[in-house]
This record gives structure tokens, C-alpha cells and sequence, in this order.
């Protein structure tokens, strides 16, 4: 089906040229309506060339299946082939609409590949087109639609434009002319591809890269919490990954709330703070329950926070179904940008790199310039002779274990933005976490950056190797051999001490 | 013997060992299914597979309860040693699969024309039972070797045994890597040529399982009251001073963790025919850390709590699973919880301590 906008501009095209209708050519109406299918081929290609808009709206009514005769109506077949044929051909017609939006997706449908029968249209668009996006998206269609011209010469210019284009589109193009029988075009198509492959690699290789950040980024929001739980309080809490998925769930509750109202978009605005809430007072409820019991025995805290984590889960499931919630982008995160050819960054995975930056920066900010950092880090460093100047540790203990959950939430917040919600969402999440801590040095806040930089590309790039189930264990395994070549982590506080 | 058990003590395992070899067999053989006291195929399997868990349980205590070191990937060496017979089982299958080939059916499926190097010789019972030891053992030891020696322990060790039993089964889970991917092998037919379902098969199966589970135990109580086993449990209580004394507390730790992979390749391969399927899902972290919970809520460094706890906590989920199916992970949940906070020498420490309150 073709998308509401499409059809609009069909129709007011139509209702601007119907005057015109008579105009067009009988003896290519006749074969649209009765000829096999390369005539009706030819004909769209005839009803094109003359440029008369009264095509358009004709063309789009052949493609529903009938067509007008002297005022007849004549129903007619149009297979798959006829019908791409006749969606170029409206696409052709769309440049000439004076909405540059129009005028530009119009543009890049046809620089994915066209008829060739539409060049001289493409080239009367071309000629008085002015925006310089546009122009050079017409002039790869329009080299791409001269390739298969007779004409050595043209073919040869043809060949030096697609050179200096990026699409992926020409590089299909240029290999097929790499193999041609003629030795000038070959060699020229052969110079122009390398080029072309040229500036591709580096779009893909930016695609790579940005695919990394981004991977880099969530296993960063989902660690933060983690590494102060686990990082500076050495609370082994298994059930970090449910208290991602509580931010989860806050979320979709809160997009709840905003459901029918007008300011839908905004929901995550107040999102953000209420799953921070949410999961951070669970994390503080937990911590003045059950896991204050536990300190200085780290396998009892694994035991007791799973056997919390499958609480959880269960609590989630009685609550929410067992199957999984929508949570639905605002309309500024959905789409994205064509930053290289063929490489498209999502806004939504942009403005989670952009938050996860912001939740570090602030979490630096408390830690290091606030009188609750202060103290947490205190009492991390040294418990007995932070009670002694009189810190209460046990309150910071609460807050801090509350800081570390809270952030978890806002993970939850971010993740909920990229796939399903459901109620094993952070089951997936706490071993990579895990390992980004561990990997990264525990204790250690630059550590956990850097090795969630360094498993988010690690992994992007095995990716692109190998597949995403062999990359996702060859990092697990490299991270198991390194921790036994470096126990202490990427970062190891230097020093003499023999652990106890 | 005597530094095994008491007199009370051989009394209770003479007494277990009838149960499992007289009265199981006769209740479930000899007596007619009308009767009130026959023993259904229902609860043979349930039991079987309960002594499976508490031969794992054994297992995990030797190294946590008396060593100290808290193994999450206990659960892939007892899928391996699954895998080990499942392959063996598979092969026994023959032509009776759905598509009537000798490969089995999912090989079929795959279109796959001729065995993986993994299947080499897995049609005879002898190459199977070695896997079964030799797979478990092999992996235990080398990494086992390479983190002890690298002094990873605690939480570190624990975290990267969940690692690698989370990557096992990402790897299982590959239909290209040879086992079935997500399905795992099921459909058995034989064992050693009988047919697996009847009740007389069942019946071997698990007596051997019960022989395997005394076995296990009276091995791990000759360990653990041994010189070995004092070390193993001064390498737990305080490791730095054991190695300063001269010992080398890497050798003890490997041997003892390898020799508890392998005893859980073995449960694993009691399993399987039991059960009749294995899947990657049973090397899903969780399934490793509720292995731990069995030790725990049993008492650790007891052994007897290790069957215990094993018998509890999959008694209590048989029960859950049918009657609140809902409520079950919140039990588990609660279990873990306050096993951990009150319980801290297990139910057989409540016992222990309750008889030494008395003796005052």
C-alpha cells in the first residue's frame, strides 16, 4: 500500500493537471490498456518523456487497475513488474513538486535505481533543480539510468559521475560495468568502483564505529549503577539486572499516564526521574532490609540478592503479565539521520549515547563534589575511621546503595527506548554488567567507562566478523582469560596489601 | 570405617541403601498398580532425578562447604556429562527417528550428511561413559588450573564461572554447533539396547543412581575426613596462611573442583535418560546458583545437608510447580532470602545446634 503523504500529493498533482488530460498520447493509452507487458512498459516510458504532469494522475489510476479511454473506463492488468515501473514513474513525477522534501525522497527512490526510460525526465528535473542535496542525488539516478545507454561515450561519463557519488547503488552498478566487454569501460568502471568503495568503507566503518558507541553506552548505564553497588560498596547484587527492569516498567507505566493527553512526546521527561525513584527506593528498601545483614559476606549477598532478583521477577509478572509491554518511542526519537552513505543512525540509540554521557557527567559531579560523595567514598575507603569522625555510615551505606539502584533505573529508562519490555529484561543485562565492572577494575569509576567502551566495540567489531552469538562468547571468554592474567581488572589500585 | 561414620551413622546408610535397592524396586515391580502402595513411574522419576541433584549437591558442597570456593557453572558440567550420554542415546535411537535415518533427526533437519567430529565413536556405551568423565574433568581442569594459579577467588570466581557456563550456552544453543541448538536431544528409544520407558529400565536406571548417590557420598566423607580434607578446609578458613605453611593450595583447589566437575558429569549423565531430554537450558546461570541454594538451605559442610537441601528445595518446586505454578519462584525466592539471613548453617545446623542445647 502506498503511505496517506504518497497519496496526497498523487491527488493534488492530479487535481492541478486534470485540465490537461486530454493532452495525452492515445496511442500510449492504448498499449497501457491492451498491450502485453513490455508495450505497457514502453508506453509508461513514452507518457513520461513528454512530461505532461496529466500523467501522473493517469498513471496512478493504472496502477489501481483501470484506466480512461475518450471517457471509457477500461479495467487492466498490472503485474509487479508494470507496477515498480509505474511507482518510479510517479516517484519521476514527484520531482518536479515544488516541495523540496517531495522533491528529495522522490530523488533518493530514484538514485536506488530506476527505469531507464525515465532519463528524460530525470534530466529536465535535474536541469532546474537548484538545491545541491538534490541535485547530486539526481545526478547519480541520472548516471545510474545512462549506463545502460548505447552510447560508449555517455556510458564512459556516466562512469566518472558514479565515481564521485557514495551510494551503494553505484557500486552495483559500476561492478556490473567492471565486467564489461569493452576494455574502456571497464578499466574506467574499475577506477571509478575503487573510489566508490573507497568512501563507502569509511561510511560502514563509521557504521561500526557508531554502532560500538552505542553498544558502549548502554553496557555503560547498565555497569554505572553496578559499580557503585558492587564497585565501591562490594555489595554482589544479583538483582541489579531487576532493578534495570523496574526502570523499565516505570516507564511504561508513566507512558501510561501521558497516553491521551496532547504532551505524549514528553512522557519520558517525567519518566526519567520516576524510574530513578522507583528503582533507586526499592535499591534502598533492599539495602536496609536484607542486604545490611549480609556485609563482609559476598556469597551469602550473590545468594540472597537471586534469590531477591527472582522475587522480583515473579512480583513483575503478577503485576504486568507475563508477556512483554509496549513502550513507544516519542516522535523525536523515532527515525534517524543519514550521517555516510547507507549508514542510518537512529535518534533514539543518538540520544541514549547523549543521556548515558549526562548520567556519568552527573554521577562524577555527586561523587566527587558533594558532601554525600565525600562520604561514600569515605566510607568505602576506610568504614571504621569514617564512623569515627562521625559519618553515619550506615545511612550513607543506604544512600549510596539507593544511588547505585536508582541509576540501574534510568538504564531500565534508556533500554526500554530500544526493545521489548518484558519481565526477563535484566536478566540479559547481569552478566555483561558484571563483566563491564570487573573488566573495568572494581573500585575503579574511569575503569568502568573504558571497559564498556572497550567490550562495546570489541564486540561491534567481532560482530561484523563472525556473528553475534561467536562474538558475544568470544568476549565473554577473552574477559574470563583476562581476569585471570589481571584479577584486579583494566585498573588495579596499586599497592602491597595480600587480600585476606 | 569408623572414621566415616558412627554406628548411627552406617545404621542410617544400611537402612537407605534397602529402601533404594529392596523397597523401591518391590513397591514399584512387584506390586500391582491398584494397590495403594505401588510406586507409580511418576515418583520413580522424581526421586531419580532428585538423587541426580543430590549427587550434584555432593558435589558442590566438597568445594564450597569445604573448600570455599563457590563454583556458578556446576550446572554446565552436569550438562555436559548429559550431553555426553544424550549423544549416546541419540545414536541408539537408529532408524526409528521421525525421518528413519541413521543421523538423528535434527542432523536430518539440518540436512546434514555425515556426523560431526564431536560424534566420533559416540555409538558405543564405552566412548560415552568416558566423555562423561573425561569432558567435565578436562574443562574443570585447565580452567581450573589457569584461575586458581592466577589466585581469582571469592566473588571473582564465582562471577566467572557464571561466564562461562552463560557462553556454553550461547554456543549450545547454535544449531551449527552440533547439539540440537534450542531443542537439545529428547525422543530416546534405547539404552544398551533395552527399551528406556519400561519400568524394568527405569527401575536399573534408578538403582544405579541411588549406588552412584551412596558412592558419592561415602567418597566425599573419606575426602573430607582425610588430611586432604583438613587442608581443604584450612585453604577455606584462612588460604594465605596454608601457603605460607608450604602447601600448594592451587594443586588441593584443582583437584578438588575437578574431582566435583566430574562427579556432576556423572549425575548429569544419570539424568538424562531419566528425564529423557536435555536442553541448553540447563546451563542458564540460574539453574548453577540454585545448585548453591540446595548446599546452603541444607547446611554447608555437612554433606548429608547437601542431599538434604537437594531433596527440599526440588521437592518443594515438584510440589509448587503443580499446585501454585505462580507462586513457585517466589518461594525459591524467600528461600534463598532467608536461608541466607537465618539460616546460615542450614536445617541440619538447626538440628545440630538444637542437640547440643539439649546436652546442657
Amino acid at each position: 500500500m502506498r503511505s496517506l503523504n504518497e497519496r496526497a500529493a498523487i491527488a493534488a498533482l492530479f487535481l492541478f493537471i486534470s485540465g490537461g488530460a486530454l493532452a495525452l498520447d492515445r496511442a500510449a493509452l492504448q498499449k497501457l490498456a491492451a498491450g502485453d507487458n513490455d508495450q505497457k512498459l514502453e508506453a509508461i516510458g513514452v507518457l513520461v518523456a513528454e512530461g505532461d504532469p496529466a500523467a501522473a494522475g493517469m498513471l496512478a489510476r493504472f496502477a489501481e487497475g483501470e484506466i480512461e479511454i475518450d471517457g471509457k473506463r477500461v479495467e487492466v492488468v498490472v503485474n509487479n513488474r508494470v507496477r515498480a515501473a509505474v511507482d518510479d514513474a510517479l516517484a519521476a513525477f514527484k520531482l518536479l513538486s515544488p516541495d523540496s522534501a517531495t522533491r528529495q525522497a522522490a530523488a533518493k527512490a530514484l538514485a536506488d535505481g530506476a527505469n531507464a526510460a525515465l532519463f528524460p525526465l530525470v534530466n529536465k528535473a535535474l536541469q532546474a533543480e537548484q538545491d545541491p542535496d538534490i541535485r547530486a542525488l539526481l545526478e547519480v539516478a541520472a548516471a545510474g539510468m545512462e549506463m545502460k545507454s548505447a552510447d560508449k561515450h555517455v556510458r564512459l561519463a556516466a562512469i566518472l559521475r558514479l565515481g564521485e557519488s557514495s551510494s551503494p547503488n553505484s557500486r552495483t552498478l559500476l561492478s556490473e560495468a567492471a565486467a564489461d566487454a569493452d576494455i574502456d569501460i571497464r578499466m574506467a568502471a574499475q577506477k571509478s568502483l575503487r573510489a566508490v568503495q573507497y568512501k563507502l568503507a569509511w561510511g560502514e566503518r563509521a557504521g561500526l564505529l557508531f554502532a560500538g558507541v552505542s553498544l558502549a553506552s548502554i553496557l555503560l548505564l547498565a555497569a554505572l549503577g553496578l559499580a557503585i553497588t558492587y564497585g565501591l560498596m562490594g555489595v554482589i547484587n544479583m538483582a541489579h539486572g531487576e532493578l534495570i527492569m523496574i526502570g523499565a516498567y516505570t516507564t511504561y507505566v508513566v507512558q501510561g499516564f501521558f497516553r491521551n493527553s496532547s504532551y505524549f512526546d514528553w512522557y519520558l521527561l517525567a519518566a526519567v526521574p520516576a524510574s530513578f525513584i522507583v528503582a533507586g527506593a526499592t535499591g534502598m528498601i533492599l539495602e536496609r532490609g536484607i542486604i545490611r545483614w549480609l556485609y563482609g559476606r559476598p556469597l551469602e549477598t550473590l545468594l540472597a540478592t537471586w534469590g531477591i532478583s527472582l522475587m522480583l521477577i515473579q512480583g513483575v509478572r503478577t503485576l504486568f503479565g507475563a508477556a512483554n509491554v509496549q513502550v513507544e518511542n516519542p516522535a523525536f526519537m523515532s527515525g534517524g539521520i543519514q550521517a555516510f552513505a547507507g549508514v542510518v543512525l537512529p535518534w533514539s540509540r543518538i540520544y541514549i549515547i547523549a543521556f548515558a554521557a549526562l548520567v556519568l557527567f552527573f554521577m562524577y559531579l555527586l561523587l566527587t563534589k558533594t558532601r554525600l560523595g565525600l562520604f561514600i567514598r569515605g566510607v568505602t575507603q576506610n568504614r571504621e575511621m569514617a564512623s569515627c569522625v562521625g559519618v553515619p555510615t550506615g545511612r550513607v551505606d543506604m544512600w549510596a546503595f539507593g544511588l547505585g539502584s536508582g541509576i540501574a533505573g534510568l538504564a531500565g529508562c534508556a533500554l526500554s527506548q530500544l526493545g521489548n519490555v518484558g519481565p526477563e529484561l535484566g536478566q540479559g543485562y547481569i552478566v555483561d554488567s558484571f563483566m563491564v565492572v570487573v573488566f573495568g577494575g572494581v573500585g575503579q569509576l574511569a575503569g568502568t567507562v573504558y571497559a564498556a567502551l572497550v567490550l562495546g566495540f570489541t564486540n561491534k567489531f567481532l560482530e561484523s566478523v563472525s556473528g553475534a552469538v561467536i562474538a558475544k562468547i568470544a568476549v565473554l571468554v577473552f574477559i574470563i582469560f583476562f581476569i585471570q592474567r589481571r584479577p584486579q581488572g583494566l585498573f588495579a589500585l596499586k599497592g602491597r596489601a595480600v587480600e585476606g | 570405617m569408623s572414621r566415616w561414620y558412627g554406628v548411627r551413622g552406617w545404621v542410617f546408610l544400611a537402612l537407605s541403601a534397602f529402601i533404594l535397592f529392596a523397597v523401591f524396586p518391590i513397591l514399584s515391580l512387584k506390586i500391582s498398580p491398584e494397590n495403594p502402595f505401588h510406586l507409580s513411574q511418576y515418583w520413580v522419576t522424581l526421586i531419580g532425578k532428585i538423587m541426580c541433584y543430590a549427587i550434584v549437591a555432593i558435589a558442590m558442597d566438597l568445594i564450597w562447604g569445604y573448600c570455599g570456593i563457590l563454583s556458578l557453572g556446576h550446572g554446565l558440567f552436569f550438562a555436559l556429562g548429559g550431553y555426553a550420554m544424550g549423544m549416546y542415546l541419540m545414536r541408539q535411537i537408529g532408524r526409528e527417528g521421525q525421518y528413519q535415518s541413521e543421523m538423528p533427526d535434527f542432523m536430518v533437519f539440518l540436512d546434514w550428511k555425515e556426523f560431526p567430529w564431536q560424534w566420533w565413536n559416540t555409538d558405543q556405551f564405552w566412548w560415552a561413559a568416558l566423555l562423561v568423565i573425561v569432558v567435565p574433568g578436562l574443562l574443570a581442569l585447565v580452567f581450573g588450573y589457569f584461575a586458581f594459579r592466577s589466585r581469582v577467588r571469592g566473588v571473582y570466581f564465582s562471577i566467572i564461572t557464571q561466564a562461562l557456563t552463560f557462553a556454553a550456552m550461547l554456543l549450545f544453543f547454535r544449531n551449527a554447533t552440533g547439539f540440537g541448538g534450542n531443542n537439545g536431544f529428547t525422543d530416546f528409544k534405547r539404552i544398551l539396547g533395552l527399551p528406556i520407558t519400561t519400568p524394568e529400565t527405569r527401575m536399573v536406571l534408578f538403582m544405579s543412581t541411588g549406588l552412584v548417590l551412596l558412592g558419592t557420598l561415602l567418597l566425599a566423607r573419606w575426602i573430607v575426613t582425610s588430611k586432604l580434607g583438613r587442608v581443604l578446609t584450612a585453604i577455606r578458613d584462612a588460604e594465605t596462611r596454608v601457603a605460607f605453611c608450604g602447601y600448594n593450595t592451587v594443586h588441593y583447589k584443582v583437584s578438588i573442583f575437578t574431582l566435583s566437575a566430574v562427579i556432576c558429569g556423572i549425575a548429569g549423565a544419570l539424568y538424562v535418560p531419566q528425564v529423557g531430554i536435555i536442553n541448553p537450558g540447563e546451563m542458564s546461570p540460574a539453574n548453577s546458583i540454585e545448585i548453591a541454594i540446595w548446599v546452603a538451605i541444607g547446611g554447608r559442610g555437612t554433606l548429608t545437608g547437601a542431599i538434604i537441601g537437594a531433596g527440599a528445595v526440588n521437592g518443594a518446586k515438584s510440589f509448587f510447580t503443580q499446585a501454585f505454578p505462580e507462586y513457585w519462584l517466589f518461594a525459591l525466592g524467600l528461600i534463598f532470602i532467608l536461608s541466607t539471613l537465618f539460616l546460615p548453617r542450614g536445617i541440619v545446623g538447626l538440628f545440630s545446634a538444637k542437640k547440643k542445647s539439649n546436652g546442657h
